[in-house]
């Protein structure tokens, strides 16, 4: 028997409400109603579905060929294309909002990535699993391997996800880089916002992932 | 024995074809003297006419037009038993009842292009000024020229705004050129299989198809017609070289092989002793029966001729800047004709004019022609697409028969 199925199995598959996943619902509340939205790495066009369905004018990039294809049987206005070579394609302030959901991790150069979405859109809603989180640690301590969890099961070797970070590491690149975060939430195992109350080591260990608004920030410091 | 003629037999064109050019078997649309096509050539053609067919219904609101542009070879007969081969209508796997574009849904209108030989004026046609078949006389047209004649075809039919306009190769020029031109008049397109500008290897391989034709001693400097002749083995082996090019060498080898045809040995000889010989021959002869010579030559010079960017000072997004119309690119991984990088530069520029567009590149071995054939992840997302987008042209919802 190996040795991950002894440990605490991590990571649960997102939750849905109402037919939809949580991390998408907090994401579709973010975006003010009759905006234009390119979501990044748009997989089966779920987020995009959702907010078309509230009058948002939404467009997609996705990377696979099976997920274009599955969206734009949907109807969804979604190219196939990479958030690593062809942002640079889209021209400055073309959408409200620019969203990079669960695919951060998975680009070569994440800080350009970023630059990028902030260069197109107004803001920015960027998500990703927060390698800080108490289960993922503990793998890493107690199992002493790369921790999988149901949301992300491929091993090392062949997990398209190069680039993990915790939520304490994002916040940094975004002082780095200037960019100001208008609103951060963390969800916890189960999906529920971790209380905002509580202070950042907190959300980077009891969050599952983190869920960023982002727009511009002013003059650097 | 082989029921392939070799495309040396001698044979006369079919006298269906030939009545067809000026009486077509289909709607025609009559242009006189006080509604002349402006040429890009700078010429004026007065008169003309456009031949077409609809399948469906125009809707109370006139909202659920769609228009098909055939591609270089095509004519108007889309979902109808040709009248001169007889066979089903060019595009039955997207077209008809349960189909993608279904006539119990949409009103569609196909129309041979200008410079056609089945019923628009174009080289074959009558001059009216001369009492003689056009021939080369005839001006040199291109896709706009094209477009521009369908346009007239579409008010004329009191349509102000198309649902959408859909094609592949030529056809997908045709589209891209509609939005280009006419942008508040397309709500959405469907453009597979094409590019916004003709590439060098096309144009070579179009200039092979016509020095072929023009070295045929029956060619009679594009004068046949006057003289009773018709260049078949010329149009013959244009045919065949062009057949090449929208096929992909792994269709080819899965449909033919090496396999003989009708043989177990070579002859020693020149025959056709490969299944694959003997197929584009047969393709080459029965393509003579339905198309003039120099059709094929004004047609495949307008494909030569388009370059969107071109004519917007070279920058393509120039082209579609602030457009409202709802896209659907497509190509095929087996398309080297019209590859994806062609589709993948009009979706940037599409992107860069924030137009609504998706892309999708389908996977098959089957080359260019797969826009004409059973490929249903293809035929899939363009009846999804259209379903979207009918849905929001506010069309009501239907496909199910």
């Amino acid at each position: 028997m190996s040795m991950q199925q002894t440990l605490p199995l991590p990571g649960v598959a997102p939750e849905r409400t109402g037919g939809y996943r949580r991390d998408h619902l907090l994401v579709a509340e973010m975006v003010r109603p009759g905006s234009r939205v390119l979501d990044v790495g748009c997989g089966d066009g779920e987020l995009l579905q959702l907010l078309e369905s509230r009058g948002i004018d939404g467009r997609g990039i996705e990377l696979s060929r099976e997920g274009v294809n599955g969206c734009v049987a949907k109807g969804l206005a979604v190219v196939q294309g990479d958030a690593d070579t062809d942002l640079v394609n889209y021209p400055d302030d073309a959408f409200d909002y620019v969203i990079l959901s669960q695919t951060l991790q998975a680009t070569r150069q994440p800080k350009v990535v970023l630059e990028n979405l902030l260069r197109i859109g107004q803001r920015a809603i960027v998500s990703f699993p927060n390698f800080g989180f108490w289960k993922m640690r503990l793998q890493l301590l107690i199992g002493g391997h790369m921790p999988r969890t149901e949301n992300l099961p491929a091993s090392w070797y062949d997990t398209s996800n190069i680039h993990f970070c915790t939520i304490k590491d994002f916040v940094e690149l975004c002082e780095q880089i200037n960019v100001k975060m208008e609103r951060a939430v963390a969800l916890d195992l189960y999906g529920r916002p971790v209380p905002l109350n509580l202070p950042w080591w907190v959300w980077n260990m009891f969050g599952e992932q983190g869920v960023f608004l982002l727009s511009r920030g002013g003059k650097a410091k | 024995m082989s029921n392939v003629r070799p495309i040396t037999s001698p044979q006369t064109q079919s006298d269906d074809r030939a009545h067809e050019t000026d009486h077509p078997s289909s709607l025609v649309a009559k242009f006189g003297m006080d509604q002349p096509l402006k040429l890009d050539c700078g010429i004026d053609l007065a008169p003309f006419q456009i031949a077409y067919q609809t399948y469906g219904e125009l809707n109370a609101d006139r909202s659920n037009a769609i228009l098909i542009c055939h591609a270089l070879t095509g004519d108007q007969h889309v979902n109808n038993t040709h009248p001169v081969t007889g066979k089903p209508g060019w595009w039955d796997t997207m077209v008809g009842a349960g189909k993608p574009i279904d006539p119990e849904q949409y009103f569609i209108i196909c129309s041979n292009v200008i410079g056609g030989c089945m019923g628009s004026t174009g080289p074959a046609s009558l001059n009216t000024a001369t009492g003689k078949v056009w021939g080369l006389d005839f001006p040199i047209i291109t896709i706009p020229d094209m477009v521009r004649a369908q346009a007239m075809l579409i008010d004329r039919l009191g349509i102000a705004t198309l649902f959408c306009v859909v094609g592949g190769s030529m056809g997908g020029m045709q589209v891209l050129q509609w939005t280009a031109a006419y942008p508040e008049r397309v709500f959405s397109t469907l453009a597979i299989a094409c590019s916004t500008r003709h590439s060098a290897q096309n144009i070579a391989f179009h200039e092979l198809g016509r020095q072929a034709v023009m070295a045929d001693p029956d060619w009679r400097g594009g004068r046949y017609v006057d003289e009773d002749t018709h260049p078949h083995r010329g149009l013959a082996v244009a045919r065949m070289a062009a057949h090449i090019t929208y096929l992909s060498d792994a269709a080819l080898h899965r449909k033919f092989g090496r396999r003989m045809q009708d043989r177990e040995l070579p002859t020693f000889s020149f025959d056709a002793d490969f299944q694959v010989e003997s197929y584009l021959r047969y393709q080459g002869s029965s393509f003579v029966e339905r198309f003039d010579a120099n059709s094929y030559l004004y047609l495949t010079r307008a494909m030569d001729y388009f370059d969107i960017a071109a004519d917007h000072n070279g920058a393509l997004a120039t082209a579609f800047a602030g457009i409202k119309t709802r896209f659907c690119v497509v190509s095929f991984t087996s398309d080297w004709l019209f590859p994806t990088s062609e589709s993948r530069a009009l979706v940037h520029a599409l992107n860069a004019s924030s137009a609504r567009v998706s892309f999708a590149e389908i996977e098959t071995d089957r080359g260019h022609d797969a826009f004409l054939l059973d490929v249903p992840e293809f035929l899939e997302i363009s009846r999804a697409f259209l379903q979207a987008a009918g849905k929001a042209r506010g069309l009501k919802d239907g496909g199910q028969s």
